[in-house]
């Protein structure tokens, strides 16, 4: 006994049919048949089959060539084999262009037939294998949603596995788009605290007095727009974890109310005077470091230390690059099926850019360049020219040329104030875009006499 | 009885036929009954191909199966087609009562060659084998020793078996046993199947 592998015959003529979808039934194949070409595509619509059988001449409405071309639509990867009786090298070449993965004249040897449905399943059946394993490696090299078989991401993810149990704070620290968030899951879900809540709250998206009532809550009047008491978001992972991202942005007061919360467990709501007891574990990320935030007077050395129990530190893709192919083809699987397209694999040359590239955004930079190549893709395969975008965005870089005669001071200078003119005096914004930190910021800019919105 | 119902349809070498008839018996374990000669199958001849539609012959056979036979074998020395391949050797309803074999390509002479009787008889038998199993619902085997070994020209036909491998047999035995007990009781209530 043999595959289990579904094919389709498409013929308006009967005989032709039946007696075709019979011989294959005697293959072992499992076979339906279609009496037209809409017929096809409805079928097709439903599930796709390892190879469809089209007859070329069909009545009017969806001939062999436009029922092929309806069903390619459908499933890129569809095996067509058109059939015909009146064999011409005009047809031939048009079904060939149009997607036909072989063109058979009726009537045919047995053998030709046999060794033509043999050749797609072959192809089909490494395809399925290949498929197979992709998932098992991908499954390999996975931890919790994170791909890597980097030997410091594979340290990390023993280091998860050991603490997760523990209530200790954590510190992940890693550029942007390294993958903090997903640690700190990994985390969790490794842990006792698995089936209590994770709550996520990003510091850096909030006002000072916002952040302090999300984190904490509020009680009803606390401040003009509190109508009514809200639980923070402390409250809500009583018992499970806390992710305070991005920590290196809250001010010096949330940084003492913090540290009282991380030493005794216990605060008040905002405007409220009860105190209350909640069992949390912290786990905090920076992308910035917060050392030299420390260092630089901008973040308490007690917070610190009382967030730098365990530390992580998240390499850059940049240094974990044997990862980028693992995580291009699992972007390219996932992505592919979510926006509907046919690409389901990199070529070799797309590999080697994806590679090569520095991915200062790291691993989302990574996806978001997958997608977008998705978006704008046509064929099966996403090669080196549909990456175009990252070689022309890098070149922008390679393309600039130092001013004569200017010092290096002077050199900051404009850029800096160049980028606060363009991001319209936000230092926070611009700090990022410079990849420095906002105290660093500020200092520069008092040495060069800057405001917010020039020279002062 | 229940058991396989053999046909000759037209002229056709009734050596062979009863050697078909005698080979099935054995390797089936079962009943076999050789029907009168059915007319020559004219209504299948296609001018334009100068074969007969094997289709168009089970279609006839479907009608003429007496109810007490599980399935009918129709033999021909007419070279046979369906309309998708330019021959075969052989066609069944797969897991159906009725399969058409056809002598002509079997023979040595066919292909311009000397006859030779023994090696003719053994290809009718691993052909009957075949097509008889398709009745009873098997596919093509993987195993090339099989006489259910797919084979698309002679040389693949003789290099099969001429029995059916462990797995074939087991399930055959099994098929065909609920086939036969079937037309047997289809018979004695006076159904028609």
């Amino acid at each position: 006994m043999k595959k289990h592998w579904e094919v389709l015959v498409v013929d308006d003529e009967p005989v032709m049919r039946e007696s075709l979808a019979a011989w294959l039934a005697e293959d072992g194949y499992t076979v339906d048949t279609a009496e037209s070409g809409r017929e096809a595509v409805t079928r097709a619509a439903a599930k796709d089959y390892a190879i469809y059988f089209v007859d070329l001449k069909m009545p009017p409405g969806l001939d062999g060539i436009e029922t092929m071309m309806e069903i390619r639509r459908l499933h890129a990867d569809a095996s067509v084999i058109i059939m015909t009786a009146y064999a011409t090298v005009d047809t031939a070449i048009t079904a060939m262009k149009e997607g036909a993965q072989e063109y058979i004249v009726k009537p045919c040897n047995p053998e030709e037939i046999s060794l033509l449905v043999g050749r797609i399943i072959k192809v089909k059946n490494l395809q399925r294998e290949n498929l197979i394993l992709r998932k098992k490696l991908a499954k390999q090299y996975s931890f919790h949603d994170i791909l890597s078989k980097n030997p410091k991401m594979i340290e990390i993810f023993d280091l998860v596995r050991e603490i997760a149990s523990l209530r200790s704070t954590v510190l992940i620290q890693g550029g942007s788009g390294t993958g903090k968030e997903l640690v700190a899951r990994a985390i969790h879900f490794s842990g006792d605290r698995a089936s209590k809540p994770f709550v996520a709250v990003s510091c850096a998206a909030l006002a000072e007095n916002l952040l302090e009532s999300e984190l904490f809550g509020h009680e009803r009047g606390a401040f003009t727009g509190a109508v009514e008491r809200k639980r923070g978001k402390f409250e809500m992972a009583d018992g499970g974890t806390l992710l305070l991202d991005e920590i290196g942005d809250i001010s010096p007061k949330l940084q003492v109310d913090l540290l009282r919360v991380l030493q005794e467990r216990k605060f008040f709501r905002v405007g409220g005077n009860e105190e209350i007891s909640v069992d949390v574990r912290v786990i905090a990320a920076s992308r910035v470091n917060l050392q030299e935030a420390v260092a630089a007077g901008t973040f308490r050395d007690d917070l610190f230390y009382r967030l730098n129990v365990i530390n992580i530190h998240l390499p850059s893709l940049r240094e974990r690059r044997e990862d980028i192919p693992l995580l291009a083809s699992a972007f390219v699987e996932r992505l592919s099926h979510e926006l509907g397209k046919a690409a389901s694999e990199l070529s070799e040359g797309a590999l080697r850019v994806l590679v090569d590239h520095d991915w200062p955004g790291n691993v989302r930079e990574l996806e978001n360049a997958v997608e977008r190549a998705l978006v704008t893709s046509k064929g099966h395969v996403l090669d080196e020219d549909d990456f175009a975008f990252l070689r022309r965005e890098a070149g922008h870089g390679n393309g600039w040329a130092a001013p004569d005669n200017m010092s290096l001071d002077e050199i900051e200078r404009q850029v800096i104030m160049a980028t606060l003119n363009r991001t319209a005096g936000n230092v926070k914004e611009a700090a990022a875009a410079l990849g420095i930190d906002r105290s660093t910021l500020y200092d520069r800019m008092k040495r060069y006499g800057m405001s917010r919105t020039g020279v002062e | 009885m229940g058991g396989i119902a053999i046909a000759t349809a037209g002229a056709v070498d009734r050596e062979a036929a009863s050697w078909v008839e005698s080979c099935l018996a054995t390797a089936l374990g079962i009943d076999t009954e050789r029907l009168d000669p059915l007319p020559d199958p004219s209504y299948a001849y296609d001018e334009g191909r100068g074969q007969y539609s094997s289709t168009l012959v089970l279609h006839d056979a479907l009608a003429r199966r007496p109810a007490h036979a599980a399935r009918l074998l129709v033999i021909t020395e007419h070279d046979i087609f369906i309309p998708m391949l330019s021959f075969v050797y052989g066609q069944a309803q797969l897991d159906g009562p009725v399969a058409v074999l056809s002598l002509a390509r079997l023979r040595q002479e066919f292909y311009g060659l000397p006859p030779n009787r023994p090696l003719f008889l053994v290809r009718a038998r691993k052909e009957a084998l075949h097509e008889i199993g398709h009745t009873f619902g098997l596919t093509h085997c993987n195993d090339p020793g099989c006489a259910m070994a797919l084979s698309t020209n002679i040389e693949q036909l003789d290099a099969k078996g001429s029995d059916y491998c462990s797995g074939c047999a087991t399930l055959l035995r099994d098929a065909a046993r609920v086939a036969c007990d079937g037309a047997e009781l289809a018979v004695r209530s006076g159904g028609i199947r």
